[in-house]
């Protein structure tokens, strides 16, 4: 391979990872840290993803949209609706513990992916939103200046997230998943951080998805299907280590190096068989993420209890 | 009035693919304490197990059924001794996720074996009967018929036998149960075989009403749980009327909204009932 064609390959290799690694970030918010089963992943990505679309694409008579609003303009306001959207769906849910949290967002999830494959007058439906442009610079170099994007975005989100588990507010949520009686007893207020780590972590889900659609330029509901929008995110984040942020990353990086490596090897498989490759990577996936359950389902890398940051009066 | 007699017909038959699952996801959550998120991938595993014996023998779905479930109920057990057994002892949502996992395995390897295109088990028109302006295909006689002869089955089973007292017990209070002397091993491996047979009817009569898809079961796993809640977690019956709830509301409300949003209003139930009675309408257990 050339040399060129190596480099394009790493850069589209470490957008793509940037953009798992915020959403594996965001969910170690809410599963690592506070104990919140959320398998509607795609349902906040989705919600950023169309935002950003809907807001920076050109003018299409088909659908909403067209506004042609700045990149960032776009990145924020994903961020402010899957907020709100978390919000509701949080303020609804917050009382559902283990099972039946994991079972409702995913029905909310997928409400809202039939909701964009229905309402053609706002999503385009099956057709998708197209030409949704590239941060800052349209050209040849576009790939690289996103990068630089992803790898920035990617370093707000982890500050943010690492940041926030050092804190107070961190400790009271991991409080909260090891023993939430006890917190309660502690006079804390368990729904209502509950509700924060949701709708914070979501918030950072909602900013992938307006990432991505700004990476790949062109969005449809199959792009959020539970399989590649919320399994892999899982996987990573079990492989790397929940509770940890660093792990998170990793994750994000070894998941997806296995993901991508198995396109290369079904890509000689028969050609008869190419429509199967899809269904032989998300088995070898699967595979792979029991493993780790079975045999380390602390993660790569085990959480890290963060040292207090006030000291003790003596 | 036709329409929505019709839209009940396809509902009740709906409801019976339902509520087979449903039963087998209530007792799975009941028993082994978690949500079994390959359900619906069981199903499909069951369906095109049903296949096999349509493509090799000849023979009607109905008369397959017996390789569906020796697949499904294989695929279970396999399940439970690779990953399920020893998982339990560890945080119980690693279960859920394993299960998770499990969905997606089953779901690919049915991919790759079968292809990804639709299989129908049986090709060309089916005579339709008529009743009045009402249209009923013969599968959905046998879909409807089936479904009330594993209820009563399972009535039998669950009213009469001891293996079906012993389960209901452990459904109701797992620690009364254990110390009662009830083998739980024992009780968690019937659990598996009973509930995997369950879903591949389920499959199979799914793939007779409509068509057979390796995402078949794993769209209805949605349903399948609004079904299961809505009835009460651990409640057999309960399941059985959720089943038949759900399925009906799904079909009727065609009528009212875009049919895009069939599944939607399954999530919507299920979502209204876990706010507004978690426990479902026969008093289940929450977890």
């Amino acid at each position: 391979m050339e040399l060129s064609g190596l480099i394009g390959y790493a850069v589209f290799f470490l957008s793509t990872v940037s953009i798992y690694a915020i959403l594996a970030l965001g969910l170690n918010v809410q599963w690592g840290m506070t104990g919140q089963i959320n398998i509607g992943i795609a349902g906040f990505f989705a919600v950023g993803a169309y935002t950003a679309a809907i807001l920076t694409s050109a003018p299409n008579a088909a659908h909403v949209g067209g506004f042609e609003l700045p990149f960032l303009v776009g990145i924020v306001a994903a961020v402010i609706t899957s907020s709100i959207v978390a919000l509701i769906i949080g303020a609804i849910t917050v009382n559902l513990r283990s099972d039946y949290l994991a079972i409702a967002t995913i029905g909310i999830a997928e409400i809202i992916r039939f909701t964009f494959q229905n309402e053609e007058w706002l999503s385009h439906g099956v057709r998708g939103i197209a030409d949704i442009p590239r941060p800052f610079y349209e050209g040849k170099e576009s790939g690289l200046v996103f990068l630089a994007v992803a790898l920035v975005s990617v370093a707000i989100a982890y500050f943010l997230v690492e940041r926030a588990r050092v804190a107070p507010w961190g400790r009271v949520l991991r409080a909260i998943r090891d023993n939430e009686i006890a917190t309660e007893a502690a006079g804390k207020d368990v729904r209502r951080f509950r509700l924060q780590a949701f709708v914070f972590g979501s918030a950072l889900m909602g900013f992938a998805g307006a990432l991505y659609a700004h990476f790949i330029g062109f969005i449809s509901p199959d792009a959020f299907e539970p399989v590649f929008a919320t399994f892999i995110v899982w996987a990573m984040l079990i492989a790397g280590g929940s509770g940890n942020n660093k792990g998170a990353l990793l994750g994000a990086i070894v998941v997806w190096l296995v993901w991508s490596g198995t396109e290369t090897l079904v890509a000689r498989l028969p050609a008869d068989m190419a429509t199967q490759a899809s269904a032989a990577r998300v088995l070898l996936v699967g595979v792979l993420l029991e493993i780790v359950l079975l045999t380390r389902p602390q993660g790569i890398l085990p959480e890290e209890r963060p040292k207090l940051i006030a000291r003790r009066k003596k | 009035m036709t329409d929505l007699l019709q839209l009940v017909v396809y509902g009740i038959v709906t409801g019976s693919i339902l509520a087979l699952g449903a039963i087998g996801v209530s007792l799975v959550f009941s028993i082994l304490r978690f949500a079994h998120f390959a359900h619906g991938d069981l199903m499909t595993i069951g369906a095109y197990g049903g296949l096999i014996g349509v493509a090799l023998a000849g023979v009607s779905p109905i008369v397959a059924l017996p390789i569906a479930i020796a697949l499904a109920v294989a695929v279970a057990l396999a399940a439970e001794f690779i990953l399920y057994r020893p998982l339990r002892s560890s945080h119980p949502i690693i279960l859920l996720i394993s299960s998770f996992g499990l969905a997606l395995i089953l779901r690919s390897a049915v991919q790759l074996v079968a292809g990804p295109s639709p299989m129908v088990y049986r090709s060309g028109i089916q005579m339709p009967m008529r009743f009045g302006d009402i249209i009923i295909r013969p599968d959905h006689f046998w879909i409807i018929g089936g479904t009330l002869v594993i209820i009563l089955a399972l009535h039998l089973f669950l009213s009469r036998s001891k293996f079906g007292k012993a389960m209901r017990a452990m459904s109701d209070n797992m620690d009364l149960a254990r110390i009662s002397g009830i083998p739980a091993y024992k009780m968690i491996l019937l659990t598996w075989v009973i509930a995997a047979s369950l879903a591949a009817v389920a499959g199979v009569f799914l793939g007779m009403d409509t068509r057979l898809h390796p995402v078949m079961g794993w769209r209805l796993l949605l349903p399948v749980f609004a079904a299961a809640i809505l009835g009460g977690i651990g409640r057999p019956y309960g399941a059985i009327a959720g089943g038949f709830i759900i399925g009906i509301s799904m079909e009727v409300s065609t009528m009212f909204i875009d049919p895009g949003y069939k599944h939607a209003v399954a999530f919507a139930l299920l979502v209204l009932m876990l706010i507004v009675r978690p426990t479902g309408i026969f008093k289940g257990k929450s977890l």
